[in-house]
Parts: structure tokens; sequence; C-alpha cells
């Protein structure tokens, strides 16, 4: 069973979640989806059991010997990405049309390295997650190396939880599209409304089962009642409101699960939760 | 008859790959002459638009029809308009799923899945 | 003069910092945080005007076209496949590169422009507010990026990036004369903070630092910013209260209190950046 865990807008507290939600799961692999700022893996000790060069899309690559400074590549690359016969990498996007126009063969497509993705085993079981070189995009592509390698190291009865990026764009999609269940951590704030509703509709239409957490709900109570009104008219369920809580800032700077904290209010609001989602994974 | 099957590896008893998009290889049974063609299917590579460069290869094969496990709306896409059929079955063995096509115990796969199915 | 905002983690106050500078130095306002923009709820401009932010699709003429099948072969994102009598295309994996026109012997091919996103304008007392909004279930926000930054008016423009150090921030960082880093204290905040300042440092643009929702004795990133010779233009106490504000929409630089750390970090700004 994979859960997916997206917000829309960033800093509502996906990977709070999806930690906590993992921690209180026996059988669990993590997938840390954020490949941007990646950051599940903080919470763990662990060592890296598997590493792999993870190859997105292909660059050109310029042979100066052979070059004859015909600029004819400059002015057909649509990206922008070649300026006085040098290529810029982060603006390549590999499409070759470079290498059709050039009259003396000096253009090649090549594989480059554009992230490591590792499988870390830590005493909470395995995580499986990526770290991007500098300026690199977190494809589609990359996404689904992260969830197939996480495949590999779970059964029928595991449950997958994967941390996902902030945003509606590619990563999103791949990190969600097939999943079994999504669940969207919003905040009730104008703007963090706005970017749910975003996410829900694309999460809609990728035909993913949807469950909604509002995280810090105390914060604004009106607008938390909008939310779950619009939760109504959406058929989305609340299953969890959490309240905002001071410990959840001290945890992650511990780096211990919010659900170690005994006295903490969002830990057991996140346990209720947790029993809901699980009620309704059986239904 | 050329049919091209999704298969998670090169032999008649390999199992069926439930992937379309990603398989591993595409087996291409000529029903008539008894040759198999065994294709790596360049979709797996893909950065994007796997489905589509699946579907590109099994229509270049000259298959009729496809045997898998599940179709995103793109290889659908690309199918249907190929005018090939194709069939769903379970992750049995390649020559159970070609002897069960052949019986007419599969349905045909008439509208697309959801997207990405076989990424995992 | 062009001010980017970023940081790396999502969450740590970029829109914040961004709508409430703008606000206090009266400067233009550009939401680059295309796939969920967010900086309108709280300048409220008026007077929007809206342009559809267009890219190319490629067209075949099928009287022209022998289906040699050269374009589906050269598209290295499988946009196009060759089936029958027709060439199809998928227009949400076009990069629009123009390979495929390139190839084309026949000269079947040319372009057609399809929707994708929007662009919105309006005013903000004087200065200009503009954002980018990517149509859900579009995967690539780049063009709606590039269309935004392409046409900046003069004068100072706070540009508030996306998050993350993908494509849509590196695209937003060729823009910017310099880039202000928000960050919170907190592991997630520091770590990712790092990552950030690495992808701005390839760029050689001038750097400076503000740490938001910023608790008492915080030292792990002042010993960073020390470190690495980065300016900390000032930070933005931790309270309840703020959370409260900015959920309604509303801006905190108009109550007294904040109106101060606001113009002290405006006047940071100007100070650090103009002597760079």
């Amino acid at each position: 069973m994979e859960l997916v865990v997206l917000s829309g807008k960033g800093g509502t507290g996906k990977t709070t979640i999806a930690t906590a939600i993992a921690e209180l799961t026996k059988n669990v692999v993590k997938v840390d989806c954020d490949v941007d700022a990646p950051n599940l893996y903080l919470f763990y000790k662990g060592s890296n059991i598997k590493k792999e060069y993870f190859y997105g899309r292909k660059k050109a690559v310029i042979n100066q010997s052979l070059c004859i400074k015909c600029r004819k590549c400059e002015e057909v690359c649509r990206n922008g990405a070649i300026k006085s016969g040098e290529i810029n990498l982060y603006k390549c996007e590999g499409c070759g049309t470079c290498t059709l126009v050039c009259p003396s063969n000096a253009i090649k497509l090549k594989d480059k390295k554009s992230a490591d993705i590792f499988i870390t085993k830590t005493d909470k079981g395995i995580i499986s997650r990526a770290e991007m070189d500098i300026g690199s995009n977190g494809s589609g592509k990359l996404i689904t190396s992260l969830r197939k390698n996480a495949k590999r190291y779970s059964d029928e009865n595991t449950l997958t939880i994967i941390d996902g990026s902030p945003g509606i764009g590619c990563p999103v999609i791949s990190s969600v599209t097939n999943s079994d269940i999504s669940l969207i951590v919003t905040e009730p704030t104008r703007s963090g409304m706005e970017d749910f509703k975003r996410v829900a509709i694309l999460c809609k239409s990728l035909g993913v089962f949807m469950l909604v957490c509002i995280n810090k709900f105390d914060i604004n109570e009106e607008i938390s009642k909008e939310i779950k009104i619009y939760c109504n008219e959406h058929q989305m369920k609340v299953v969890g409101k959490i309240p905002y809580d001071d410990t959840v800032m001290k945890s992650i700077n511990e780096l211990k699960s919010i659900i170690y904290y005994e006295n903490s209010v969002a830990n057991t609001a996140i346990r209720e939760m947790w029993k809901n989602i699980k009620n309704e994974i059986s239904n | 008859m050329k049919i091209a099957i999704s298969a998670t590896g090169k032999n008649n008893s390999s199992l069926i790959d439930m992937r379309f998009g990603r398989c591993e290889y595409f087996q291409i049974h000529d029903v008539e002459s008894g040759e198999i063609k065994i294709i790596k299917n360049e979709g797996q590579m893909a950065s994007g638009g796997a489905g589509i460069a699946a579907a590109q290869q099994v229509i270049d094969a000259g298959a009729d029809v496809v045997i898998t496990g599940n179709l995103g709306p793109n290889a659908y896409r690309v199918l249907k308009s190929a005018e090939i059929k194709a069939f769903k079955v379970t992750n049995i063995p390649v020559e159970a799923g070609i002897r069960a096509y052949k019986e007419c115990q599969l349905t045909e796969i008439s509208t697309p899945g959801k997207a990405h199915q076989g990424m995992l | 003069m062009n001010i980017g905002i970023l940081s790396g983690k999502g969450g740590t106050g970029k829109t914040f910092l961004s709508t409430n500078l703008a606000h206090i130095l009266g400067a233009n306002y550009v939401d680059c945080d295309v796939e969920e923009p967010n900086g309108f709820i709280f300048l409220n401009p008026t007077g929007i005007k809206t342009f559809e932010v267009k890219v190319d699709y490629p067209v075949i003429d099928k009287s022209k076209c022998t289906m040699c099948g050269e374009c589906v072969k050269v598209c290295q994102f499988n946009a196009l496949a060759k089936v029958k009598n027709n060439i199809l295309l998928f227009e949400k994996l076009c990069h629009a590169c123009g390979a495929c026109e390139v190839i084309c012997k026949f000269n079947a091919l040319s372009y057609k422009k399809r929707t994708m996103g929007v662009i919105e304008e309006g005013k903000h007392n004087n200065a200009i507010c503009k954002r980018g909004v990517l149509n859900i279930g579009e995967p690539m926000a780049v063009s709606v990026i590039d269309q935004l930054l392409e046409n900046l008016n003069d004068g100072v423009n706070i540009i508030d990036c996306a998050p993350g150090t993908s494509r849509n921030v590196v695209n937003s960082l060729d823009y910017v004369d310099a880039a202000i880093l928000v960050t919170e204290p907190t592991e997630f905040g520091f770590h990712d903070l790092k990552l950030a300042a690495k992808l701005i440092r390839t760029f050689n643009k001038p750097l400076a630092v503000v740490i938001n929702k910023y608790v008492e004795g915080e030292e792990k990133i002042h010993q960073y910013c020390t470190d690495e010779n980065i300016p900390i233009l000032g930070v933005i106490p931790y309270k309840r209260e703020v959370a409260k504000i900015y959920s309604k929409g509303e801006m905190i630089s108009d109550i007294d209190e904040y109106r101060d750390i606001f113009m002290n970090i405006a006047n940071e700004v100007k100070a650090v950046f103009v002597w760079s």
C-alpha cells in the first residue's frame, strides 16, 4: 500500500507527518520524493546500503576541436542554452536540435548524471532517497526510480510512505499517480487554502483517493472551518485536525519524530488521525 | 498474426509484465510461423512518454494484438489509433497468456487505465 | 534592480518577506512561484490584466508529409508517434524544441501556439504586481516563469521565486541582480539553506540571508553565514500572532512593530546590495 503525503504549499508539515506515520507503522518503507530539499533522512541514523548514479536528461556536448564556430547551434537553440560556443548545462534540455544543424558533427547528446540515488538502511527501516546535483531537475523519471527502488524492499504487507514535494508540477504528478492514497496536509491560511485546492484538483484528475489533514488548525479556526466545508462539498474526508504545538519545532530540532513526545498535543492528534486513516484504508 | 506481449523475461515461461510503458521486454509471437522476436523496451529508459515509446516499438514490430496488464492514456491513444486491440491479463507466464487469448478468455481493454500504473 | 527571494525549503517565508518588502520599498512584485502563487493574496492588486502564456506545438501538413517518421525518431521526449497514416502529437510532453521542424525534409512541420498558463498584472499603490499561474495538469512551469521574467518593469523588482533548487529556480536566477535566502531556524531550514546557497554561488550573484520565525539563541545559521561570508539582513521573530495575521492574508508590515523590522531589512538590502 502506497500513501503519498502532499501539500501544494511548502511548510505545512508534510515531512513531520510522513515521519510520524512511518514511526507508528511496523512494516514500512519510506520514499523521499521531495528531491530538491530532501529532509526525511535527517531524522534517521543509518548507512547507505546502495548508491547509484541517476542519469536524467541527456545534455549536449560540443567537441571544440571539431567546432568551426559558425554558431548555427546557438541560433537554433530555443532554450538559450548555447552562448559563444559554450553550453549552459542548467538550461540544456537535451532536445538535440543543435546536433541536427551542426555542419561539422561537433555536437553530441551525452548521458549526464543528475543525481545520486540511495537506499539508506536505518534502524527504523529503509529510506529510498536522492541527492540532486546542483541545478538539476527532479524529473518524473527520478521519482519513478525512487519508487521502484523502494518496491524491491517491500512485500504485500508493507506500507510505503512517500514524502512528496510542494507544487503541482511533474515531480508531484509522478509522486502521486498510481498511489493508493494521497494525504493532503494543509494549513488554515489563505495561501494554504488556495494551494490546497489546486493540488486537490490535480489529485482528482489523476484518480487518486484523497484524505485531508488540517495541520496547525487552531492558528485560524475560521479558515479551518472553510477547509472542512470545501472538503465536504468535494467528497474529501478530513481525517485529522492537528493543533499548533511548539513541541513540533523542538522535535524537528532534536531530529526526533513528534510521536515520541508524550505530552505533545500534536502527537495525540496525529495518532488519532492515523487510526482514522487506517479505518479508511480498511473500508 | 503477431501478438505483442509485455514480459518480464525472454522465455515462454517468463511472467507477463503487468506494465506496458515501462515493461522489461516485448515478446512478439508470430502465430502462423511460430517465430518469436524479443525486443528490449526502450520506454523503460524514457524520462517521459514511456507509454508512447513502448507503443511505437510494438507498432514498428508489426503487432496486430497486444496482451498486457494495464495501458495508460498515452499508450492507449497510440494503440487505438493504430487499430491494435489490447487485452488485459494477470501476471501469468507468457505461454499461458497467449493460450488464454487464443481461447478467447481475455477481456479487451476498452478504456485507458490510470497513468503511470506500470511505474512500480 | 531585481532582487530574487529564494529558500530551498518550502514554507520558510519567501512570499511573506517578498510581499512585505515590496510594500515597504514601494517596489514592484513578481510572483514566480507559478505552480502555487500566493503573493496576490496579500498585496491585493487592482486593475488586473490577464495575458495567456503560449507555447509552440508542432502541426503536420498532411499534404506534404510522407510519413517517413524522422520527426518521431528525433523527438527526445516521445511527444510524437507514427501510426498508420497519422503522426500523433502528445502536447504536454512537447518541449517546443524545434527538432522535428529541423529534421523534416518535406517542410511538412510548422508550429501553432497553445495556452498552458496565464500572467496577471495589476497595481498595488503605485507599484506593479505580476504573477504567473500554471494551468493545473501542465507538468512544466518554465515557460510561464521565463515569460514573466523577460518583461520586467523598470525600478526595483522583488522576485518571489519557487521553492527548491530545480529549473524553476535556476531560470529565475538569470534575471536577478542579487538574491536573498529566507530560512528558518530548524534543522530542515539549515540543511536546505546550504543547498540553496550552493546553487546561488554558482551564479556569482551577491547573496544575503534573512532568518524568519527567529528564536533567540539561534547559532547554527549565524555561524554558517559568518563562515561563508554571507550577510544577514535581519531576523523576523517567531510569534504566533504573526502566523495568525499571515493566515488571514493580511500584511504584517501594517503593524508598527513589524513595520520597523521590515524597514530595517529594507535598509540593509539597500546597503548590502549597493555595495556589491
